[in-house]
């Protein structure tokens, strides 16, 4: 096992910047997700890890070793890096124990080891008794561990995932995810998990990387993505967040300070030395809107929708000072609203979103 | 409303009637015509007629000799081909499109254009030689008069038909399957010994199956290169007792044929058993592999593949006009000694050969016309008909181009030996029976893209026309004839390329006033006149040439892979 360290990493395809300036320090044993919309340049970034494509700018290491830089590109082969394809990836004309076995062959182990490596590594992953199976004749959820135990029984220094649960069932998907991490947990073998699927990320990682238009946008724990977003994009992207206009009115003190938002004075939660400032952004979640009476601090809107999801409502509101600022909460039963109504809203807490939106 | 219903049920029994009708005259009929004169002659079972073909001992050299030119040739042309097939499809050489079409483009030219063509290059009176000085003394046997030269131009010939299959192979390799073996640690060699071959079992094999069948039915090769030889294979020997015995020999080429066909047919039975003994079915599509950077070997490999197209394609076909310059035997190619007598001799004063031209033009219109027409209903009910018969419908199509050309063309002289009945209508010794043959034969390559062109249609815009109120007919007419064409066209465009220089058929059927050019180009180069061959030839050549290229000006329309020689 090894750590895996990339560096100022950039890609162009033309005149496509693929990735943009991508650093990431993944610890050795850490499961790394990297996370973001298509086409953020998370699948590129895979790619060049395994050696599939060259990198325009910077450099990877995968321990102590240099295997790609703008001057010099390791071959997949000699990196001893493990993929799980999306598709799989098995092949066909082969069995599961002749897939599985494959690396091992091409690096001529003796037969005897070969034979008890592929039997434990088939163990590993509950599909002892499919060894003479053809690929085509296994579900999705076994091809995906047929898959998995292929990258691990040459014992990779890393392991890569690429959207390993987009082609499975969603009640596969979740059974699969506590796979992954009871796995991980056994092995204790690196991994990066690239995904678009945050509830996945959230689950399964140590830490994530949340990637936009080929740019880290930020890496942290997933509390900390989701309690503390360091821009705008991550905090929108996660869980649907809110970003809301704000005055800082007062300098941090003890990870809080006083903000007005929509007219509303409220205290949130910001980062050391945050001083008072116009046109800042705040970050509330759904959970931290709630309807008041008249007469406590608030902001008065229109309803514009509910939408009943059994036991509670998502309730759509439309801030009379901010008409184009769509917000969004939960209402417990018994709902009482309903579109076209007039309501009084309050945010209760929030973060303060950084001004220099640096992760 | 019945009668609406009944309309409807009325074209769609029109539609099948004449289906069916099409298949028993175009296939069925002349291939039961065979097997009875062999099995039942005269109307009465009997194995006499097996029993004197397998006594003969010609019949068994024959046989030994297709079989191993066969082989040869589908051994040397799977080599090639599948070489070139890697090379393009995964290393990064460069000008790809352009080295298709020229390796791609011997498969359009005749073989026996191929084969006079090569002829020019070896012997001694070849003029390219002679130029240059280094012919080879008068009487000096060409090389290429004997197996090895026959397996060798088979090769050439059939090499691109490897590639074309293994390439469309090759495309649909999904790149993860490769890279998955990347990353288990296998450097490219491995990953195309290990993975990439193997996955290609199918398109390989199959292609093996189809040159195999195209060697052991070949007749103009062999012709040219084998009977100055003396060295017979199946066709020729067919073909020689034809032309010494006329009908009474019926029987006997008419087992010979059946012959062929059994051979043939025992490559396409190989072929399935392998290619079902494993799995080879690729399930996900993705984008196709990185290609292989070949680094420093990049220049060498593109110098080798340009060399391989001057070797296969520019050599023979200066070969070609040079010796279609020469004034005559032994005299020597210079600018002030070439001329177009030649060519104005052949066009103008010769009798048979400018009646040829227009036979042939005839013939390969006429077949490319009616195939393009019955294509399209043929094609409809084979792409879009829930009938239970469609599998067993293709098959009866594909039967008399799958078969050796010899066999249909014995099948069609059997059954117009005798004035058809009730009519009295006599088509023996026309060019009529040729047409039929061309017909029969060559219908497969127009319905082939026409179904191609239905799977990439939208089912929708008929069935829209449908609830629009129109009929089977109305539909045909006015918005799937319109969507289609273009791809029947296109094969109808390749059966007028494939018919015009046919010989395999027409050497069979031809009859004074009926001949076609590669008749008249085999019966000059067979009483020694290469120059006038040649000058035929070359006229052919070009030809070609300005269909391909015709047909390149419409490509955009038409669905992918249906011009053989466009990347």
């Amino acid at each position: 096992m090894a750590g895996l360290s990339i560096k100022n990493v950039t890609k162009t395809f033309g005149e496509a910047k693929a990735l943009d300036n991508v650093s990431i320090d993944v610890a050795d044993g850490e499961f790394l997700a990297v996370l973001g919309p298509s086409g953020c340049g998370k699948t590129t970034l895979l790619r060049m890890i395994a050696g599939f494509e060259t990198v325009t700018g910077g450099n990877i290491h995968i321990g102590d070793r240099e295997v790609s830089s703008a001057e010099a590109n390791v071959p997949p082969e000699k990196r001893r890096v493990g993929i799980v394809f999306q598709n799989y990836a098995l092949w066909p004309h082969m069995s599961v124990s002749e897939n599985i076995g494959y690396a091992l062959k091409v690096a001529r182990v003796p037969r005897a080891e070969r034979e008890e490596r592929v039997k434990n590594a088939l163990a590993l992953v509950n599909m002892e008794q499919y060894g003479d199976r053809r690929p085509a004749n296994l579900s999705g959820g076994q091809r995906q561990r047929v898959a998995l135990a292929r990258c691990l029984v040459a014992e990779p220094r890393l392991v890569l995932f690429d959207e390993p649960l987009a082609n499975l069932d969603v009640h596969l998907r979740a059974s699969m995810e506590d796979e992954f991490a009871d796995f991980h947990k056994r092995t204790g073998t690196t991994i990066l998990y690239i995904t678009h699927d945050q509830a996945e990320a959230m689950a399964l990682a140590d830490r994530i990387a949340v990637m936009d238009h080929g740019r880290l946008m930020q890496l942290a724990t997933p509390r900390e993505l989701y309690h503390e977003p360091a821009n705008e994009m991550v905090a929108s992207f996660i869980s649907q967040g809110m970003v809301l206009p704000a005055n800082v009115e007062t300098a941090e003190a003890d990870g809080q300070c006083r903000v007005t938002v929509l007219g509303q004075e409220l205290v949130v939660r910001c980062r050391k030395g945050e001083k008072p400032r116009k046109d800042a952004r705040i970050c509330c979640r759904a959970s931290q809107i709630q309807s008041v009476g008249t007469s406590q601090p608030g902001f008065e809107g229109t309803i514009t929708r509910a939408v009943y999801r059994g036991g509670s409502a998502r309730i759509e509101f439309e801030p009379e000072a901010a008409p184009h600022l769509g917000l969004h909460f939960d209402q417990p039963d018994p709902v009482s609203f309903a579109a076209g109504e007039r309501a009084r809203l309050a945010i209760t807490s929030g973060w303060l979103i950084p001004a220099d939106g640096a992760a | 409303m019945t009668a609406i219903r009944k309309e409807r049920q009325g074209q769609d029994m029109a539609l099948t009637a004449g289906i069916v009708a099409l298949i028993v005259i175009f296939s069925l009929l002349p291939m039961a015509r065979l097997l009875q004169e062999v099995i039942l002659p005269g109307g009465q079972f009997s194995l006499d007629v097996i029993r004197n073909g397998l006594i003969d001992d010609t019949t068994w050299r024959a046989t030994w000799n297709t079989l191993v030119v066969g082989l040869g040739g589908t051994i040397f042309a799977l080599v090639l081909g599948v070489a070139v097939a890697i090379l393009v499809s995964l290393s990064d050489v460069r000008q790809r499109q352009a080295f298709v079409l020229c390796f791609v483009t011997p498969l359009m030219i005749a073989p026996q254009v191929t084969a006079l063509a090569w002829l020019q290059l070896f012997g001694p009176s070849s003029p390219l030689l002679n130029m240059l000085g280094m012919a080879p003394p008068l009487g000096t046997r060409n090389p290429l008069y004997s197996p090895e030269g026959i397996v060798f131009l088979l090769g050439i010939q059939y090499a691109p038909l490897v590639f074309l299959i293994v390439r469309a192979g090759m495309r649909k390799l999904p790149r993860e399957l490769v890279e998955a073996a990347q990353s288990s640690g296998a450097g490219w060699v491995r990953v195309l010994g290990t993975i990439i071959l193997p996955l290609m079992t199918p398109s390989i094999v199959g292609a093996a199956a189809l040159t195999f069948v195209s060697c052991v039915g070949n007749f103009g090769i062999p012709a040219f290169l084998g009977i100055p030889a003396n060295y017979l294979v199946l066709p020729t020997l067919i073909y020689q007792r034809l032309a010494g015995g006329g009908p009474d020999v019926l029987s006997d080429v008419a087992f010979l044929s059946v012959l062929i066909g059994v051979i043939a047919m025992v490559g396409i039975v190989m072929q399935d058993r392998i290619a079902s003994r494993r799995d080879f079915r690729i399930t996900s599509t993705s984008l196709p592999a990185a290609p292989y950077q070949l680094g420093v070997w990049r220049v060498p490999v593109e110098l080798g593949m340009w060399a391989l197209i001057a070797l296969i394609l520019v050599l023979p076909l200066v070969g070609l006009i040079l010796t279609s310059l020469v004034r005559g035997y032994g005299v020597t190619l210079t600018a002030e000694t070439a001329t177009l007598e030649n060519y104005y001799f052949v066009i103008f004063q010769h009798a048979a050969a400018s009646r040829a031209f227009l036979n042939s033009l005839y013939l390969s219109a006429g077949a490319s016309i009616f195939a393009v027409f019955v294509a399209i209903p043929l094609g409809y009910v084979i792409a879009w008909g829930n009938k239970r018969w469609i599998k067993a419908l293709n098959l009866a199509i594909e039967l008399p181009y799958a078969l050796p050309g010899v066999v249909l063309a014995i099948a069609s002289l059997l059954l117009f030996l005798k004035p058809m009945p009730i009519t009295g209508i006599q088509i023996y010794n026309t060019v009529w029976i040729i047409l039929y043959a061309y017909l029969a034969r060559f219908l497969i390559l127009a319905v082939r893209p026409t179904i191609t062109g239905y799977f990439q249609l939208d089912r929708a815009l008929e069935e829209a026309a449908q609830v629009a109120g129109a009929g089977l007919f109305t539909r045909m007419r006015t918005i799937i004839f319109p969507l289609i064409a273009p791809a029947a066209i296109a094969g109808g465009l390749l059966i007028f390329m494939t018919a015009l220089c046919e010989l395999t058929v027409s050497a069979l059927l031809w009859s004074s006033g009926s001949e076609t050019i590669g008749v008249v180009i085999f019966s000059f180069e067979q009483g020694g006149d290469s120059k006038y061959a040649a000058a035929v030839s070359a006229i052919m050549v070009a030809t070609t040439f300005l269909l391909m290229l015709l047909a390149s000006l419409f490509a955009n329309k038409l669905p992918d892979g249906v011009l053989p020689w466009r990347d």
